[in-house]
């Protein structure tokens, strides 16, 4: 048998996703994005590097943007998670969302959930950012294809279109 | 050309709203019943013969399904251009990382315990890692002689201009290896079954490159293979061909275990195992006059190919057509080659050599500007190609391109002249040296030569049940927007809406081969064969009496339900066929090369903070002409994306190698630039038309990846007068080069100080 | 992922004292881990040793900040996020606040504590500097009590402290006596966001009577400690900050560190840019000083 030996076993955790209370049994060391992609079988968070340089896993826990794949399951016990699945409420999009497809912010679309979650993690904060505070706040979240600016572009429309309604 | 308001306007991604509420399905995405997982035991040494392989004690092997090279039914090679690369390593290795063995198991968490308990005992064998190495021949590694393709291109009368030259400059520029970092990793999933054949789905490019592999491989007719592309994640070139290779052994290990298998990479395994793009050297002899004037010259380009042929040849045949650049030259003697080092072989990247030959000949520009004493403006425009006038492969330009023009328009845009003087008064005072770089040059769309007659693409167009119609194409979509722009370009040709067309995934059982997605050629040269299939459904259904040639988006629809609902949905194929004015000759490589060739002007302005020796990009203008811009935030995306990664290849991206393998394989080492450090990039269009792309389109994928790179060189040399002939340029280089300058000055004012 | 969660024990106790009981009970075998921005990915590239984990991420006598009189307490499971957001520390202990911005991107921020920092010793580390310069002194917490220890020292060699198998770190403990001084630091990494750094430096400078009265300079990524530049130091303090005096700190501080060759940086490269962040900030001192 190849299961490792010292008996370890899995154990309950429960969590609240996407404002679904949850509850899983898996070993304490298991990824957060293991469990999302997983077990609750919610792929929208991407594994990209596995060691929290990428950003394309980032979730919002407990209101705090964090790197799923550097999350051991236990510590997300009791937690509030929110992933890409959950911005979107009943099938309408989001304005940021909609401002990502409008400005090009997403071509391969393989870091836009990240993306989007640190960007509805920024404007959370400062609902009226300036192009650097931009820059900053998704300074952690890498993107090959858009070079960027387009993806800024769309969160500056964001925020203008919040602050119209 | 006018269009009915769909070409050429920003319409919605098609497949975006998947990406936005992660829906998008990518390989790791999909799970299938009773699926293992897949994993690759490979190399730990460069080069030798493999003696034993040895399973370790503390695995249960029963639970793992094992394949080896002997398992393989068909030959065991990745089909290409040749069959030199094997699926599996069976005698020989000849890289790191070259795959041997291959396990699979339930449980994805055991799998890399036990590829390290698998031990692989090899004699190892004299190795070559550099391509002087290989041009050496101490060693022969390929072949006879390490040579895995050679070109020569020759025009005029080299031999008549070094007399006549009142200037001879050399130079020789070096670029290194660069990952392409797609932000999914490479992926696979097999299903391998008696009835059915075998199927995978994946991240890639070229369904039909990894059809074709993969029959040779398990010996199976067309119609028992079907390839079907997921959602991907990026690819830039680095999924043109490893994806035979994953595919080829996602499919071995579900043909051994009966059920489906899923191979997924993690970051180190891709970057450290795939391709990348090929390190090259070039080195310029050129003859010029008094006036500046290039009366000819010898280029010699070599690179790095790795192990493998693979795709070699192509990337070597577009870097030696560039190789000249967007210039006139009446003699020119192109010597190219590509050469074999005990390393994993290496691909496609955005650009495919051109960006290799083009950082040479724009950093060559500057140099002959200083020898001669002209500006890099002015060599430039002393040089530039002439509509009527031939390229180095004596293509004749008939295009109504003015280059001169064109670098005004860029230079004003970047406020060239008065920066540059500005700099020139004020760096002697500050710490930040600032600099300005400009790079013209060309990138010619589609396959080279013969290639797009020889690929002799198809393309569909389906007309259904609803009234609506399908495009089916092999062509993907990886974010550059084929999907969306293939499907404009159907809408406007019949006058529908865009919302009216809808495109296949592309599933070998669905689509035709409408040639691999890449070569800056999908909208060009598919969108144009979209196009005319498009236009055939309408004739088909004007031909039936039942449309009239004059309609309404509503008639079409309607006559197309109607007709389908009567005949049966029908296709509409569309052949490409090699138009008359591209004539090239494969023998002495000369003629036309390309169909169109795209056109731009980069101007780069730089920082050069010598506290830290690091370099900034503080502005950047991207000028190009491309024939016609078919959905102008796609395009604009297109550019920014292709500067940022060539901002990368100049400044950041190293590749460490250590024997043959590459050292920082994870991204906290292998730099790609953040947010944090890209300018604003200002992109400007330019629209000649071209009648061979769709709504006169040229491709623009590739090009904005070939002038950034020695603009941004320029511009470091413009600011602190220090040339640099390498990159990527680190800040570690610019410390030496100045610490190495400075301890010469010093050598030689205390030399001075003795007489 | 290089890892099998089966093989890894993970407890997370609800207080400190539970904690400690248990490190106390196996000494060595529990392995802490807070925001898991190190362990983590030690863990999944296969690279971790240790199989026993005991969380201690957020626990209320670790995740506090506390201000008494003239000293800050911060517990060590602050988060770098934490510590930006902390107005005091953002006025008093600026080198501090600034290295944690640094730290990562958002993310591993709000994840990533300065007790973490401290434990994982990685020399690059962009806060140690800072703490260096500011002098602080470490709270170590075991369930046989607690000690307090000078922070300089506590690394005796690459990746290795004074902390003990059954210790963890329960504060930083910084005083506040540096509002007269003139605060400065800079970080060099391969790029502008989420790199570790090739040199990194923190200083603290006062001026009197034209006069540099007490200079602080320390340093990361040059030695296989967080590095403070003593002698360096020395040839600085009460002297004028002249053009000359700059020069020769620039090249005894190029001197003093002791950096090496690897993956990201060479070791002369780093040399030349130390003595040149160095010079930098005596050129500020000179100009009148700015507080960054």
């Amino acid at each position: 048998m190849n299961q490792p030996r010292g008996g370890r076993t899995k154990r309950a955790i429960s969590l609240t996703v996407n404002g679904q209370a949850t509850a899983v049994r898996v070993f304490p060391m298991e990824r957060l994005l293991d469990v999302l992609r997983s077990e609750l079988g919610l792929t929208g968070t991407k594994e990209g590097c596995g060691e929290g340089e990428c950003g394309s896993c980032s979730v919002l826990m407990d209101g705090e943007l964090v790197n799923s794949c550097l999350i051991p399951a236990l510590q997300a016990n009791r937690s509030v998670i929110v992933t890409i699945e959950g911005l979107a409420t009943d099938g309408r999009l989001t304005n940021l969302q909609r401002a990502f497809l409008q400005c090009g912010g997403a071509q391969c679309g393989i870091c836009t959930p990240g993306m989007l979650l640190a960007a509805r993690h920024l404007l959370c904060k400062n609902p009226n950012p300036s192009l650097d505070d931009v820059r900053e706040g998704l300074s952690g979240n890498l993107c090959r294809c858009t070079g960027y600016m387009q993806i800024f572009e769309a969160v500056l429309e964001a925020a203008r279109r919040e602050d119209l309604s | 050309m006018n269009t009915g308001g769909i070409v050429g306007t920003s319409v919605p991604r098609l497949e975006g709203r998947g990406k936005v509420t992660g829906e998008a399905q990518y390989v790791d995405d999909m799970v299938l019943p009773g699926m293992l997982f897949g994993a690759t035991v490979r190399s730990r040494i460069p080069r030798g013969k493999i003696r034993k392989l040895m399973f370790g004690p503390d695995i249960d092997w029963n639970e793992f399904v094992i394949v080896l090279a002997k398992d393989i039914p068909g030959k065991n090679c990745i089909a290409l251009i040749e069959d030199d690369q094997p699926c599996l390593a069976k005698e020989m290795i000849n890289h790191p990382e070259e795959p041997i063995v291959l396990l699979a198991h339930p449980d994805r968490h055991l799998l890399a315990k036990a590829v390290a308990a698998v031990s692989v005992e090899c004699d190892s064998l004299p190795v070559l890692f550099t391509m002087e190495e290989s041009e050496r021949q101490t060693e022969v590694i390929w072949g006879t002689d390490n040579l895995f393709k050679s070109y020569l291109i020759e025009k005029g009368n080299i031999e008549e201009i070094w007399e006549k030259a009142d200037h001879i400059v050399e130079g020789e520029y070096t670029t290194g290896a660069q990952e392409q970092l797609y932000i999914e990793n490479n992926g696979m999933i097999a299903t391998f079954e008696a009835k059915q054949g075998l199927t995978v789905w994946g991240s890639l490019q070229c369904p039909y490159y990894v059809h074709k592999s993969l029959m040779k491989l398990f010996d199976l007719p067309a119609e028992r293979v079907r390839v079907v592309q997921m959602e991907t994640g990026g690819a830039f070139g680095g999924k043109e061909d490893y994806p035979s290779m994953i595919a080829g052994h996602a499919a071995l290990l579900s043909m051994k275990s009966g059920k489906p298998v899923k191979v997924i990479y993690d970051r180190m395994e891709d970057m450290v195992a795939t391709t990348k793009r090929h390190p090259s050297r070039t080195r310029h002899r050129t003859a010029v006059d008094k006036d500046g004037k290039i009366l000819g010259g010898e280029i010699d380009f070599t690179i790095d190919g790795g192990a493998y042929k693979t795709l070699s040849p192509v990337v070597l045949s577009r870097g030696a057509i560039h190789a000249g650049g967007p210039y006139y030259w009446p003699s020119i003697r192109i010597r190219a080659k590509a050469v074999a080092t005990n390393t994993p072989p290496q691909g496609a990247f955005r650009g495919f050599g051109a960006p290799q030959s083009l950082f040479a000949m724009e950093r060559q520009m500057d140099r002959i500007a200083g020898v001669v004493g002209l500006s890099p403006v002015e060599i430039r425009r002393r040089n530039f190609l002439k509509p009527g006038q031939t390229t180095t492969t004596g293509q004749v330009v008939r295009e109504d391109i003015d280059l001169r023009k064109l670098l005004d328009r860029a230079l004003e845009l970047s406020d060239y002249h008065a920066k540059k003087q500005k700099f020139a008064e004020e760096n002697p005072r500050r710490d930040h040296k600032k600099g300005m770089g400009i790079a013209t040059v060309l990138h010619g769309a589609g396959f080279t030569g013969s290639g797009e007659r020889y690929l002799a693409s198809v393309v569909g167009v389906e007309a259904c049940e609803d009234g609506s119609i399908r495009i089916l194409v092999s062509s993907t979509e990886f974010g550059q927007g084929t999907n969306t722009v293939l499907c404009q370009i159907a809408a406007e040709a019949l006058g529908l809406r865009y919302e009216d067309v809808a495109i296949a995934r592309p599933d070998t059982r669905e689509v035709p081969n409408s040639g691999p997605t890449v070569a800056s050629r999908t909208v060009m040269v598919v969108g144009k064969l979209v196009q005319s299939a498009a236009i055939g459904i309408r004739q088909t259904l004007v031909a039936s009496g039942l449309l009239p040639e004059q309609h309404t988006r509503d008639e079409f629809r309607a006559t197309c339900r109607a007709y389908v609902s009567e005949h049966g949905s029908f296709r509409s194929l569309a052949q490409y066929e090699q138009p008359d004015d591209i004539v090239w000759d494969e023998e002495q490589y000369r003629g036309s090369a390309y169909a169109a060739f795209a056109w731009a002007a980069y101007i780069a302005e730089v920082s050069v903070d010598l506290t830290t020796y690091s370099v900034s990009v503080d502005d950047f203008v991207a000028l190009q002409e491309v024939g016609k811009v078919l959905h102008p935030v796609l395009a604009r995306g297109q550019i920014i994306g292709g500067v940022a990664q060539a901002i990368g290849f100049a400044l950041y991206e190293k590749v460490v190698w250590e024997k043959g393998r590459m050292q920082n394989g994870q991204m906290t080492n292998y730099i790609m630039p953040t947010s944090a450090d890209l300018p604003i990039i200002r992109v400007y269009f330019e629209e000649l038309g071209n009648h061979h792309g769709a709504y006169g389109a040229k491709g623009i994928g590739e090009l904005p990846m070939d002038g950034p790179a020695p603009a941004i060189i320029n511009a470091v040399e413009d600011a602190i007068g220090a040339p640099f002939n390498s990159i990527p340029l680190l800040p570690e280089d610019i410390f030496a080069a100045i610490s190495e300058r400075t301890a010469s000055a010093n050598l030689a004012s205390r030399a001075g100080g003795l007489e | 992922m290089r890892a099998h969660p089966a093989e890894y024990e993970l407890v997370a106790p609800r207080t400190l004292p539970a904690a400690l009981s248990l490190m106390a009970q196996e000494p060595g075998a529990w392995l802490p881990i807070a925001g898991g921005t190190d362990v983590m990915v030690q863990y999944s590239a296969g690279n971790l040793r240790a199989r026993k984990l005991v969380s201690i991420w957020n626990l209320p006598e670790l995740r506090k900040i506390e201000v008494s009189g003239d000293e800050i307490q911060i517990g060590a499971g602050s988060t770098c996020a934490d510590l930006q957001k902390h107005e005091l520390i953002q006025r008093d202990f600026r080198l501090l606040s600034i290295a944690a911005n640094w730290t990562g991107g958002i993310a591993n921020q709000n994840r990533g504590t300065i007790g973490g920092n401290i434990v994982n010793a990685s020399p690059a580390a962009d806060s140690l500097p800072a703490l260096l310069v500011y002098e602080a002194e470490l709270i170590l917490a075991s369930s046989r009590g607690e000690r307090r220890v000078p922070y300089h020292g506590f690394h005796v060699d690459y990746r290795k402290t004074q902390l003990g198998p059954d210790e963890l770190i329960r504060a930083i403990c910084l005083k506040r006596r540096f509002s007269d001084y003139y605060a400065h630091t800079r970080k060099v990494g391969a790029r502008n966001a989420q790199a570790i750094s090739k040199v990194c430096l923190a200083a603290l400078g006062r001026l009197a009577g034209g006069t540099i009265q007490d200079i602080r300079l320390a340093m990361g990524s040059v030695a296989p400690v967080p590095f403070r530049l003593t002698e360096t130091e020395r040839g600085i303090r009460g002297q004028a900050p002249s053009a000359q005096l700059i020069e020769a700190a620039r090249k005894t501080a190029a001197a003093e560190i002791r950096p090496i060759d690897d993956i990201r940086s060479t070791a002369r490269y780093r040399a030349s840019v130390a003595g040149n962040l160095v010079a930098e900030f005596l050129e500020q001192l000179r100009a009148g000083g700015t507080i960054k």
